[in-house]
């Protein structure tokens, strides 16, 4: 069969922070740029953020860019790269200086400089006291930043390819990266991108978890495409929880509730967290409250029907103070929840809401695999950034407003490290003969078959055994039959049947791609996290309570042929300052 | 299918967004009212997806106002929902 064929120096998968920002970088430089994204661009997730992003610009007190460094390596546990962290904080002024340029809407202090906002972790003088980092737009920080990448990209011609679906890399004899193939969802056609450089920017996999914040796009197809070709993933194990998301949906009820006063209850209406931190209670940090939340569930005490979840009374405040002190969370819990908190508790779970791992990257945003002696040698021609990437700078928990930085520094530094491998490589690599092929397997099983399972059933399977066996709290039995079940989910994620067989919009062909993709992210995440035997930032064993640095100072590789497990060391030397040496975290 | 299963399905696709609040809202009208829409209350909500999500929420949450009132009725479906 031959296939339609298009031509670009540079393919972007994904449309969100970090793909705009390396297609920005490129197409100024006068490239070609194609962007391919499932929904349009201002609509991926990146809108979610709210928070800010974090650089030590001192425009509120005196800060530094190695006190940032020093919060967020201690953040990580000790496993993020120093060499990553060390270039992601010195060139954080300069990326939100050059967004304040692209005329990103910054909130602003009396004098005209940007206001800094305080936010969890971030502190003056290695830890010595807290410190105004976030760099915000109100509450709409991502919505701000993507609108301003977006027109500026429009202003520098880059090319989009919205509403179309990447479904696989293409690699060259050489196992050089050479292009990708993808559907257009309006016609169904699928085609053959040649590049001499591929950036896969496709976000998070949020979406693996029952429980979740992310948006429904977020189903890791930058994961799955690595994965396919051949290229492993890193830290899978280690995912970011949110202690109260409302059950059954995911949305965020924030901390601030149980600031004002609200508490956590479980089946017996026992105000469980007394008996888990009896100072602060309620008030714990967000990991000690999402554990205690997942003991008391695991341990038969949750409530409803399928007793998953635990309840954020809040009724004891009165209307007033709901009203006046926690506007939107009535909205919210009527919305989603279908309760009002004035008279009924909120029913919340422990929620996923950021992936630390992703696709093993080095800070220029190169793809890097173990290849004989060199445990980070760069896979020609691929890139990832943004949340599907593992630079690593999050390690196993993330500092919170890194993942916007983290966005802009490593978009921008691909951007300029495929401008300068254009020039090395001029031209483009012959395409394989067999380039579309496992992409045309995939669609025409889904087109011819006839039975097998159903989409929607494979992947509730599938979000639950994560959530049962892969949640905050971890055991070696739990892990155990966890990678037994999510096996055989990824066996039946491959064996659906569609009844639609049209070509044209075919969500239900589309959702079945992409439980593919979420498949293949599950199994790395629970095969990584049995093995891993510590508790380590989001990665919390109840039989391996200590973080074990002889041991496990170092990154997980997940292949997905064999589904095999191989390892790389951390890197703790910083590119020009000292190695900050694994220290036990106190807050 | 014909043409205008095709389209709903167009509508079904662009019902996917960067807010996972309007992902759940905007799931929850069309298994309502997807099968039954009018013309009319079709082309209204193509018109309502081309928001921001920010913006739309704000409406459907009744944060914002309309500037064009020929949504309102499809916002009232969205918000009933």
């Amino acid at each position: 069969m031959t296939l339609t064929r298009q031509i670009f120096d540079t393919v972007i998968v994904g449309g969100g922070g970090s793909g705009l920002r390396a297609a920005l970088q490129l197409a100024e430089a006068g490239h070609r740029v194609a962007v391919f994204s499932k929904v349009f661009p201002t609509r991926s997730h990146t809108v979610a953020a709210q928070g800010g992003i974090g650089a030590s610009l001192g425009n509120m007190q005196e800060d530094h860019w190695l006190w940032h460094m020093y919060d967020t390596i201690k953040g990580s546990d000790y496993l993020g790269d120093q060499d990553a962290i060390e270039y992601m904080c010195r060139k954080a002024a300069e990326v939100v200086y050059e967004l304040e340029h692209f005329g990103m809407p910054f909130d602003r202090n009396p004098d005209g400089t940007i206001y800094q906002r305080p936010f969890g972790g971030h502190s003056q003088n290695f830890g010595e006291r807290p410190v105004q980092r976030a760099c915000a737009a109100a509450d709409r920080t991502g919505h701000a930043m993507l609108h301003t990448l977006y027109q500026r990209n429009v202003r520098a011609r880059c090319q989009f390819f919205v509403e179309w679906m990447a479904l696989d890399l293409i690699r060259d004899f050489e196992g050089a990266v050479v292009g990708i193939v993808a559907l257009e969802m309006e016609t169904g056609e699928v085609m053959a991108f040649q590049s001499k450089a591929t950036i896969l920017a496709t976000g998070g996999a949020g979406r693996i978890f029952q429980s979740s914040t992310n948006a429904f796009i977020n189903t890791g197809d930058g994961l799955g495409m690595a994965a396919r070709a051949g290229i492993p993933l890193e830290d899978m194990e280690f995912w970011q929880f949110h202690p109260t998301g409302v059950a059954g949906a995911g949305v965020l009820i924030t901390e601030g509730v149980r600031g004002e006063g609200g508490i956590l209850l479980n089946a017996n209406g026992e105000r469980f967290m007394e008996r888990y931190a009896p100072n602060m209670k309620d008030l714990a940090s967000r990991d000690v409250v999402s554990r205690a939340m997942d003991q008391e569930i695991k341990e038969g005490r949750g409530v409803g029907p399928q007793r998953d979840h635990v309840l954020l009374k809040l009724d004891h405040l009165g209307a007033d103070v709901i009203n006046k002190r926690l506007p939107g969370i009535r909205e919210i819990a009527l919305k989603f929840a279908h309760v009002d908190p004035i008279r009924e508790p909120i029913p919340v779970v422990p929620t996923c809401h950021y992936q630390m791992g992703g696709i093993p990257t080095n800070y220029y945003g190169q793809v890097v695999v173990p290849r004989g002696a060199n445990p980070s040698e760069p896979v020609p021609g691929l890139y990832a950034i943004g949340e599907c990437a593992c630079v690593s700078v999050h390690g196993a928990n993330r500092l919170g407003t890194n993942s916007l930085l983290d966005l802009l520094v490593f978009g921008k530094s691909a951007g300029d490290h495929v401008s300068e491998w254009l020039k090395t490589n001029p031209r483009h690599r012959d395409l394989p003969r067999n380039a579309a092929e496992r992409s045309l397997e995939r669609l025409a099983r889904l087109d011819n078959a006839t039975s097998g399972e159903s989409v929607v059933e494979v992947a509730a399977d599938m979000r639950r055994t994560v959530q049962q066996h892969a949640g905050v709290f971890r055991t070696g039995t739990l892990l155990d039959e966890g990678v037994e079940r999510i096996r055989e989910v990824a066996q039946r994620a491959r064996n659906t049947a569609i009844r639609d067989k049209s070509r044209v919009f075919n969500t239900a062909r589309i959702e079945a791609l992409e439980l593919e993709n979420l498949a293949i992210v599950a199994e790395a995440t629970l095969v990584s996290a049995q093995a891993r035997t510590e508790s380590r930032g989001a990665q919390a064993r109840e039989d391996y309570k200590e973080r074990d640095d002889k041991n496990w100072l170092k990154h997980s590789l997940w292949y997905l042929q064999g589904s095999r497990l191989d390892y790389k060391p951390v890197n703790l030397q910083p590119l020009t300052v000292e190695s900050f040496e694994p220290k036990v975290r106190v807050y | 299918m014909e043409p205008l299963a095709r389209e709903l399905e167009r509508l079904r696709w662009r019902s996917r967004r960067g807010l996972l609040e309007m992902d759940l809202i905007l799931q929850r009208f069309l298994d309502r009212h997807l099968a039954t829409l009018s013309a009319e209350d079709t082309r209204a909500y193509d018109a309502l997806l081309d928001l921001p999500d920010n913006d739309f929420l704000d409406l459907v949450m009744g944060r914002g106002s309309l500037q064009d009132e020929s949504l309102a009725p499809v916002l009232e479906k969205i918000r009933q929902s």
